[in-house]
């Protein structure tokens, strides 16, 4: 679409319109966009058009239309991190990543729903209400990116990006059947990405094509001085890799990624090993029983930073405010009304994972285990150069299935989070589908800054997959 | 002051300095004191919503000079998020350090001899500032709280002293001395009265020889004399509090220099759980060897080094000097000094005129040159400038600049041609005749009648001494 763009075969404001009709036609159904800013992404298309008139090479994503999920900052765009906490508030910058999409040409036309503060697997947590799965809109679409997959999903946009703390852009992405990347913590900057868990959040895109995935991601990578976690390197080769195959790469097979996902899901998976083994791979079954480790380490690492990110909601400098006698009881008054069930939860969790006197038992043991997680990790790359299991246990699920137990709903992101916990890349591949025709997702992971070799796995996968 | 027979107090303080870096310690605002409010911040020091620190090294370098300074070992740390909430604090959580401070251990040897420990310096950011109208002016009885985040991510320096101070007196030479080095170390201008200074004392007593007693925390105090007087206050509260049957309870506390007295702040049993833990967003800071080793380099001589050089020099100064002595250690004013030492100026007015007239106008010390000094001086020593004139040439150099000889000659300070003072002189006798038969006969009183007259002739660019020797040449 960008060279097509770039090459004056369509223009920039014509691919505009289309989506922002797709987005009238579809929005309503689905709740997908909380915020569609028209007059802005029209002033950004005609730029995109204008310079190509004046012969400029605008970018690798000329007047693509991009959603954003709603913890990423745009300058002065409404950013709601789905939170009635957050009501009305509008940032003074940009993420990093979105300066760098408008200059590599992209076009941004909104703002995506998501589980609020990107907590919860199905986009049900969000205040504005859940968004609807295009396959079949009794189902959930995944989260917390669930707006940006469903976005894509619902061809109204090409590219959505999302941020994955546990799971985040990969289960919606596996729920939506599209591709969903992880990156290598450190790869992209988070700079204006709203924080729920620091050491555990990375931005990555959503696409309907492996190489599309690859586009976006050389765009928004590289190093970023205003964030100090940022990696030193600049932003890697990785759509000249795309087509590299796999012949002669060890995958290996991890029993863990794979035991207590439903038949339909093992079934894939299945596919996907004989797929790879006939392109050339050498398949290595592994057992890395720490993986099983990661989900309780996870929601006792995830909600103590969150304890902290979170506290600056406090209603003394901007979003909501509700009055009250003096400031504890403002703050207090304010950040009850202001957050929701899930969210109180988490603070409530981490703020006890940290307190004095449990710190050791709850928080530093997580650390503990994300200590033997990186190690089991690194001893599975001894034997296999990329890891592949399921993405999630199951297809897209029905609304309030989960909702009731929050266990079982922590449960959907119990293949991805050990990549969280590692800082290392995954990406998630439809591959074939499941119950009532619902898309199907498997999970390529790889050691840090192994993208490129991912993205080759992934398109082998979308070839015999029938997406040549 | 000093307490009853048999008892002695035990006091730690704690020192933030706020480090005179040109940007704030995570982001790029000036770091500067005064601006309109609100004025100086950006969505990093206003802890918006995703946005994030990044280390200003500046900040880190000086934390090492401060360490360098007190014998501190400079070690591998993490910064931890300190979780409160209070409203000046922008994200309701600090950046400070925890098990892990920058700088570790070391000392600090005061002028009368004593040594306290060091327990650590490490660094953290500074808050907002809250302003309560309404009620006492404290957060809890006002209408309304107004809030300035110019100060917001100030970079700070904590430095923590060891129980070793046993009175009002050493806990102020203490914090003097430090003063001294963190204006000799570059970290800080030392102005307690805009708070680049402040001070929190952990007080306790105990009958002498018995272990420590439970200790209370006195929250920021920003002057010299408070320290000393809430020291004095709270050892003496303490000390009628145990002689009168009841307990210490250990708490914080504030200081009221109106009233002059200590009052609770909070108890300990309220005291918040901080839930440090290690902060995501910020990397390990590991300064390597050179680093550490340029910043040794960099180091200028401290204090009690420059204190031992100008006593030498001076020479067993005169009791009087001791006082102008302080000053110009504290200020950094040695150098000047020495120079017109080396130059041969007498050492009291070599020493009076950098503890007087410096002294009141530092911000005019990047207008003053040491030569400057040094040339004013000998002007004023060899009576070409009357004390007077050399004071108004100094003050004049240090408010607009400008070399001694040319501001004299601007305020028309001139030494009078050769010849005019003798024929002024000449023309007072004859228009005096009375005066001058009583001084002529021995009345040596009369000499001050003609020097006032020849003062006012010329507009007080005579020199008495040269008056004199006119008068003493027509007797």
């Amino acid at each position: 679409m960008a060279l097509d763009v770039q090459n004056g075969d369509t223009s920039a404001v014509s691919v505009l319109e289309e989506s922002l009709a797709q987005i009238r036609s579809r929005n309503e159904e689905l709740n997908v966009f909380l915020y569609v800013d028209e007059e802005g992404a029209r002033a950004a298309a005609s730029a995109v058009d204008e310079r190509v008139a004046r012969g400029e090479n605008v970018g690798t994503l000329a007047g693509v239309p991009v959603a954003l999920k709603d913890n990423l900052c745009q300058t002065n765009i409404p950013t709601t991190c789905s939170s009635k906490i957050l009501e009305g508030w509008r940032p003074p910058y940009n993420a990093t990543v979105v300066d760098r999409l408008l200059a590599a040409g992209a076009v941004p036309v909104g703002k995506t729903n998501l589980d609020e503060f990107a907590m919860g697997s199905s986009t049900e947590n969000s205040a504005f209400g859940p968004t609807r799965n295009p396959h079949n809109t009794s189902r959930v679409p995944g989260g917390s990116s669930g707006g940006s997959a469903a976005a894509v999903a619902a061809d109204m946009t090409p590219l959505a990006l999302g941020s994955d703390t546990g799971g985040s852009i990969r289960q919606p992405a596996a729920l939506c059947g599209l591709i969903g990347v992880k990156p290598s913590y450190g790869l992209v900057s988070r700079y204006g990405l709203i924080a729920f868990a620091s050491s555990l959040d990375q931005i990555g895109p959503l696409t309907k094509t492996v190489s599309d995935a690859a586009i976006a991601l050389e765009a928004i990578a590289g190093h970023d001085p205003l964030d100090s976690t940022s990696l030193p390197e600049p932003s890697p080769s990785l759509v000249a890799h795309v087509e590299d195959g796999v012949a002669g790469k060890r995958i290996g097979v991890v029993r863990e990624l794979i035991d207590g996902a439903d038949a339909d899901v093992v079934a894939s998976v299945e596919r996907a090993v004989e797929v790879l083994k006939e392109a050339g791979a050498t398949i290595v079954e592994l057992s890395v029983p720490e993986f099983r480790l990661g989900l309780s380490a996870y929601y006792l690492i995830a909600p103590a930073e969150a304890s902290s990110n979170l506290a600056r909601f406090d209603g003394v400098r901007y979003g909501l405010r509700v009055k009250a006698d003096d400031v504890t009881a403002m703050m207090e008054a304010t950040r009850t009304a202001g957050f929701g069930e899930e969210v109180k939860r988490r603070i409530m969790l981490g703020t006890y994972a940290l307190s004095a006197g449990y710190y050791d038992a709850y928080y530093g043991q997580a650390l503990k285990v994300r200590t033997l997680t990186i190690d089991a990790f690194r001893r599975a790359y001894r034997e296999a150069d990329l890891l592949l299991g399921a993405t999630t246990p199951s297809v897209a699920f029905e609304f309030g299935s989960k909702t009731a137990d929050p266990m079982a709903m922590y449960l959907s992101d119990v293949f991805t989070i050990p990549s969280n916990l590692s800082g290392e890349p995954a990406i998630s591949v439809p591959f074939g589908t499941g119950e009532a025709g619902l898309p199907i997702g498997v999970q390529l992971l790889g050691p840090g800054r192994s993208e490129a070799q991912l993205f080759a796995g992934a398109r082998v996968l979308e070839i015999a997959d029938g997406r040549p | 002051m000093s307490l009853p027979d048999g008892w002695e107090m035990v006091v730690g303080l704690e020192v933030h300095t706020e480090l005179k870096t040109n940007t704030k310690m995570f982001c790029g605002c000036t770091n500067t004191f005064g601006a309109a409010p609100n004025t100086n911040v950006c969505p990093i020091c206003l802890g918006l919503p995703g946005s994030l620190p990044v280390l200003n090294v500046r900040a880190v370098e000086l934390a090492m000079a401060i360490g360098t300074a007190l014998h501190s070992t400079i070690s591998p740390s993490t910064f931890h998020r300190k979780n409160y909430f209070y409203p000046d604090m922008p994200k309701d959580f600090q950046i400070s350090q925890y098990d892990l401070p920058i700088n570790a251990g070391g000392y600090l040897d005061l002028p009368d001899g004593s040594r306290v420990s060091i327990e650590r310096a490490h660094l953290e950011e500074d808050t907002g500032k809250s302003t309560h109208l309404g009620g006492s002016g404290r957060i809890h009885d006002a209408d309304r709280s107004l809030v300035d985040y110019n100060r917001s991510g100030v970079p700070l320096v904590e430095i923590v002293s060891g129980p070793d101070i046993r009175s009002s007196a050493q806990a102020r030479t203490y914090a003097a001395e430090l003063r001294g080095i963190l204006i000799a170390t570059g970290a800080s201008d030392g102005r307690m009265e805009e708070g680049s200074m402040r001070i929190d004392a952990n007080v306790s007593v105990r009958r002498t020889g018995e272990p420590f007693g439970t200790r209370c925390e006195i929250k920021n105090l920003n002057s010299l004399r408070s320290l000393v007087r809430a020291i004095d206050f709270e050892a003496a509260r303490q000390v009628e509090l145990i002689e009168g049957g009841a307990t210490v309870r250990q708490e914080t506390r504030h200081w009221d220099e109106n009233l002059g007295s200590t009052s609770t702040m909070r108890v300990k049993e309220e005291a918040d759980d901080y839930r440090y833990f290690r902060e995501p967003d910020l990397v390990d800071l590991v300064p390597d060897q050179a680093w550490q080793d340029r910043v040794r380099d960099g180091l200028k001589p401290m204090p009690a080094e420059r204190r031992a050089v100008l006593t030498r020099r001076l020479g067993d100064p005169a009791p009087a000097l001791l006082d102008a002595l302080e000053v110009v250690i504290d200020l950094g004013l040695d150098s000047f000094v020495i120079a017109a030492l080396d130059a041969g100026v007498e050492p009291d007015l070599a020493m009076a005129r950098a503890a007087n007239e410096i002294a009141s106008d530092l911000d005019g010390l990047v207008n003053l040159s040491v030569e400057s000094y040094v040339a004013t001086l000998l002007m004023e020593q060899s009576s070409e400038l009357s004390a007077t004139q050399s004071k108004t040439v100094l003050a004049e150099i240090l408010a607009n600049g400008g070399e001694p000889t040319s501001v004299a000659a601007s305020k028309g300070f001139e030494r009078l041609a050769s010849g005019a003072l003798g024929e002024v002189v000449a023309q007072l006798i004859d228009d005096h005749p009375d005066e001058w038969s009583r001084y002529r006969s021995g009345d040596e009183k009369l000499a001050q009648f003609f020097i006032g007259r020849v003062m006012k002739l010329t507009n007080g660019q005579a020199n008495g001494k040269e008056v004199i020797a006119e008068l003493q040449a027509r007797r």
